[in-house]
Order: structure tokens, then C-alpha cells, then sequence
């Protein structure tokens, strides 16, 4: 009988290898200090540039921007919901004329630029004046923010649209048929089990949308509503300061980041009974 | 040689051309072609539109590429320096980075010649800031689409790569670039159309484009509704035909895929 009396003593593990620079880490470092430069820039030109004059004469302007840019946009996703809903039903409906139309207006609205659409409506519906008089609704068409909710709205509405459609095409069958199944009406169906699975789907979609209208309501200074941009526009003609926008820059991300994480941690919350 | 391919060009200009629509049906209207209507300057605008979109598409692809490498590569410090990029370029306004970059850049230019000890203002070209804002643009929503078609790659086929003896960069060119076009295509063909619209924000810094000049042209001829009602059909138009040539480009894309 033969068995091993000695053991192998254990040996030491193998030497660590120094890690060789990669060629990534070296370009990840570059940029860094790249991006790091760029801020210290920044903060240096806002530290040096710093005019207590200016900034009593255009701070307030620009948090009016601000208030502005958030109320149009705001407004602007409210009765575009609104709108779209109908439009959505359209685009779903057996109507052949009904879907035609729904479709077109979708694809019209998704198809030209926030900006082309603004200035057929400023400008374009500004030359039918006596018209619009005689209907009683020049008043709405004059004033430059009321044409920017308006094309804001009808842009949104054709996003929205297809946002909600999507989202209720995507709930299954089985969800219509099981309501069937337990006597619910139609409406009720839509309302209890349709509308609320479908609105968790197109939760996404519609953060998506905000931050896009928030970033397209930017085109409204163009036709002299003093939103943010608006404001922004007005400081740098007035001052030629560079430092105007950037301040504009920061705002916008911050609007746009804070949005994005409340929306993440709504996201989030509404959906933890889907979480497995 | 130059000479009949311009020839070519004209006799085949959609708008002004000797087929073109503003010469059919446009004649004696304020879209005729020459110095009796706004045709040729329009069609001018379209093409400036177009050349611009087609200009930035290159460049925005390679930059946005070479984000998403670096957003989906190992190294921490990488990660953190694409995600900075993304972040920033899509949480601007794209009408404030072409001002940022449109101005940004004349000062910049400005500084680096007053330091040579010139000092005269310079004027950018229109065409170029432009084009560079919408690449920046661009690029860092395509970063976005390309490394989610990254993560769509198993990586067996980059140990597959690995196996065969191919070197890196190889094993990205033959194996891994052509399902990652086919599998970005679709979300690449929305950000076309966006690029598209997107071009029409150069007008407000004096470029040409098709929005500028119906601009001018609705504001000489006081007709702003019929100019503006042009420009939407012209983008429409676009639109359109970008969207049926990229359904052949996707029908090509997938061919390999066999019927299903």
C-alpha cells in the first residue's frame, strides 16, 4: 500500500504583472483633462468676467426666461395630451378617412421643423389679418407667445399621439379578451385595464418628449418671445459678452438633468410592482 | 469633363431645371425660375439644405462611433469622459450650440490670431459652424444608438474574432461593424430625419438654406403664408424621399438575414 507521505509544499502564487498603460486609460485621461481644462476655462472666464452691474440688470431677465420657457413648455405638454388623444384614437380607428387624416397630420408635423411650422404660423397666419379679425381671433395669432404655444402644441400633439398609440397597441390581446371575459364594458375595459398598462409603457416616451419640447421651445426666441434663449439673445446683443451663453447653457442642462432624474425616480417608483 | 457634369446637374435639377417643378408649373407665379421669381433662389436654399445634412452625416457617424467605443470600452475613465460628452450635447438646445459654436469658435479664433498679433474680426463661415454644431449634435444622440447595438452583440463574437487569429481592430472592421450597422440602421434612419429638420437652424445664423431664403422672399413679397406653407412642403419632400431610399438601404442591410 502506497500513499504520499509528503506533501508538495504550496507554492507561492505567481508574481503580479505590472499593468501596461492601455491605450484606452491614456485616451480616457486625455480627455478628462481635456473636459477638465475646458471647465477651469469656464469658471475662470465667469469669475473674471463677473460685472455686478450686469448681473443686477440681466439675472432677473433671466430667471423670467426661465419661468417663461418652463410655463410654455409645460402648458404647451398639457394641451398637446389633450390634443393628442383624439388624434390617437383616429390613427386606431377601421375609418378609413378618419385614419388617413390622423396619419397625415402626424406625418406633416414629425416631418418639417419646429421652426418652419412657427414661422407659417407667426408670419404665414399674420398675413390672413383682416380674417382673423373678422372670426374674432386676431388677438390670439398677434401676440408671438400665444402663436409659440400654439405650434409647440400642435408639434407635441403629434408626438404624443403616436406615443400613446404605440403604447396602447403594445398592451396584448389577452388583456382585452380577459376583460371581455369578466363582463367589463368596453369602457371600462379601456379605463381599468387598458389605459393603465399602456400609460407604464409610454412613461418613457413621454420623458423623451418633455426633454425634447424643452430643448425645441428654444426656436420661440426667434420670434421675439423672451423665453430663456430670448433673454439670452437680448443679453448678448446688448453686452456681446460671451458668458451670456453659457449661462443659458447651464440652465438648460440643469432643467434638462433635473427632469431627466425625476423622471427616472417616477419611472422608477410607478413601475416596482413589475420588478422581478 | 466638369463642364457636362454641371450641364448634367442643371438639365436634371428637380426644381429649376428644364424638368423641374417651379419651371412647369411655376411660371408667371412668384416661384418662376430667374430674376421674375423667387424659384431659383429657393432651389439654391434646398440644395444648400442638403449639401449641409449630407456634409455633417459623416462626420456625426465617425465622432458618434468613436463615442460609443469609448462609452462601451472597459476603462472607468473613458466611460466618464463619453458620458460627459452625451450629456452635455443632449441636454443643450441644439438652436444654443450653434450659437455657442458659431460664436465660441470666432472667439476663440480671435484670441489664438490677436496673440499672433493680429487684430482684425474675423467672420466664421456659416457653413461650417453649422455643420459642426449639428455633428456635435448628432454624434452624441448616434453614440447613444450604436452602443445599445453594441450591447446587442453577443461576445462570443468577439472571442469568435479572437479564435480565428484576427487582430482587434480587424475582428471590429469584418465581424463586428456589419451587425452593428444593420442592427443601428433603424434607429440611425430617425436621427437622419432629425438631422434633416435640424438643418433648418443654420438659417437663423445666415446661412442659405431652404427657411432663409423663403424668408426673405416672404418678407419681400409680403406673401409670408405661401413661402413658409413652401418650405414645410420642401422639407416634406425631404423627408419623404430620405425615408424611401433608406428603406432600400435597410432592405440591403438585411439581406443576409435570409426570408422569414
Amino acid at each position: 500500500m502506497s500513499y504520499v507521505r509528503e506533501l508538495i509544499p504550496p507554492r507561492a502564487p505567481p508574481a503580479l504583472l505590472e499593468k501596461p498603460l492601455a491605450p484606452a486609460r491614456i485616451a480616457g485621461i486625455v480627455v478628462l483633462v481635456v473636459w477638465a481644462a475646458l471647465a477651469i476655462a469656464l469658471a475662470f472666464m465667469m469669475i473674471n468676467g463677473w460685472d455686478e452691474d450686469k448681473f443686477q440688470r440681466y439675472g432677473p431677465r433671466y430667471l423670467h426666461g426661465l419661468w417663461t420657457t418652463i410655463s410654455l413648455v409645460g402648458l404647451s405638454v398639457i394641451l398637446g395630451a389633450v390634443l393628442s388623444a383624439p388624434i390617437a384614437f383616429a390613427r386606431m380607428s377601421r375609418n378609413k378617412a378618419l385614419n388617413a387624416i390622423a396619419y397625415a397630420y402626424v406625418y406633416v408635423f414629425r416631418s418639417t421643423p419646429l421652426l418652419a411650422q412657427l414661422f407659417l404660423i407667426y408670419y404665414g397666419l399674420g398675413s390672413f389679418r383682416p380674417q382673423l379679425e373678422s372670426v374674432g381671433l386676431w388677438w390670439f395669432f398677434r401676440e408671438a407667445w400665444y402663436c409659440g404655444l400654439f405650434s409647440l402644441t400642435l408639434n407635441t400633439a403629434a408626438y404624443q399621439a403616436e406615443i400613446l398609440r404605440g403604447a396602447i397597441e403594445s398592451v396584448p390581446r389577452g388583456q382585452h379578451e380577459g376583460a371581455a371575459a369578466l363582463g367589463l364594458s368596453k369602457r371600462n375595459a379601456f379605463r381599468k385595464v387598458i389605459l393603465p398598462q399602456a400609460l407604464i409603457v409610454a412613461l418613457r416616451p413621454y420623458g423623451n418628449e418633455i426633454v425634447l419640447l424643452i430643448k425645441g421651445s428654444a426656436v420661440v426666441a426667434i420670434v421675439t418671445v423672451y423665453d430663456l434663449m430670448g433673454e439670452t439673445r437680448y443679453a448678448f446683443s446688448r453686452t456681446f459678452d460671451y458668458q451670456s451663453y453659457l449661462w443659458a447653457a447651464i440652465f438648460y442642462l440643469a432643467i434638462v438633468e433635473a427632469l431627466r432624474h425625476l423622471w427616472a425616480f417616477i419611472e422608477a417608483r410607478l413601475t416596482r410592482h413589475l420588478k422581478r | 469633363m466638369s463642364g457636362f457634369f454641371s450641364a448634367l446637374f442643371s438639365a436634371l435639377d428637380p426644381l429649376c431645371g428644364p424638368v423641374g417643378l417651379f419651371s412647369l408649373f411655376g411660371s408667371g407665379s412668384l416661384v418662376a425660375c430667374g430674376e421674375a421669381g423667387w424659384g431659383d433662389e429657393i432651389a439654391f436654399g434646398v440644395k444648400v439644405t442638403i449639401t449641409l445634412a449630407l456634409a455633417t452625416l459623416p462626420v456625426g457617424l465617425v465622432i458618434g462611433f468613436l463615442i460609443a467605443l469609448a462609452a462601451q470600452s472597459e476603462d472607468k475613465l473613458l466611460r466618464l469622459a463619453a458620458g460627459i460628452y452625451t450629456t452635455i450635447f443632449r441636454g443643450l438646445p441644439e438652436l444654443l450650440t450653434l450659437f455657442i459654436v458659431y460664436y465660441g469658435m470666432q472667439i476663440l479664433i480671435q484670441a489664438v490670431l490677436a496673440s499672433f498679433g493680429y487684430d482684425g474680426r474675423v467672420e466664421i463661415n456659416a457653413f461650417f459652424a453649422g455643420m459642426a454644431a449639428l455633428a456635435v449634435v448628432f454624434s452624441s444622440y448616434s453614440s447613444e444608438v450604436m452602443l445599445s447595438a453594441f450591447r446587442a452583440i453577443p461576445r462570443g463574437q468577439y472571442e469568435a474574432g479572437d479564435a480565428l487569429g484576427l487582430r482587434r481592430w480587424r475582428t471590429m472592421l469584418l465581424v463586428i461593424l456589419p451587425q452593428l450597422i444593420r442592427i443601428a440602421l433603424p434607429g440611425l434612419t430617425n436621427l437622419w430625419l432629425i438631422l434633416l429638420k435640424d438643418t433648418s437652424y443654420v438659417s437663423v445664423i445666415g446661412l442659405a438654406d431652404i427657411l432663409r431664403q423663403t424668408g426673405i422672399a416672404a418678407r419681400v413679397s409680403k406673401e409670408a403664408f405661401f413661402f413658409y406653407g413652401i418650405a414645410c412642403l420642401l422639407y416634406l419632400i425631404l423627408a419623404m424621399i430620405s425615408s424611401v431610399g433608406l428603406g432600400f438601404v435597410e432592405r440591403w442591410a438585411k439581406r443576409s438575414e435570409g426570408h422569414r
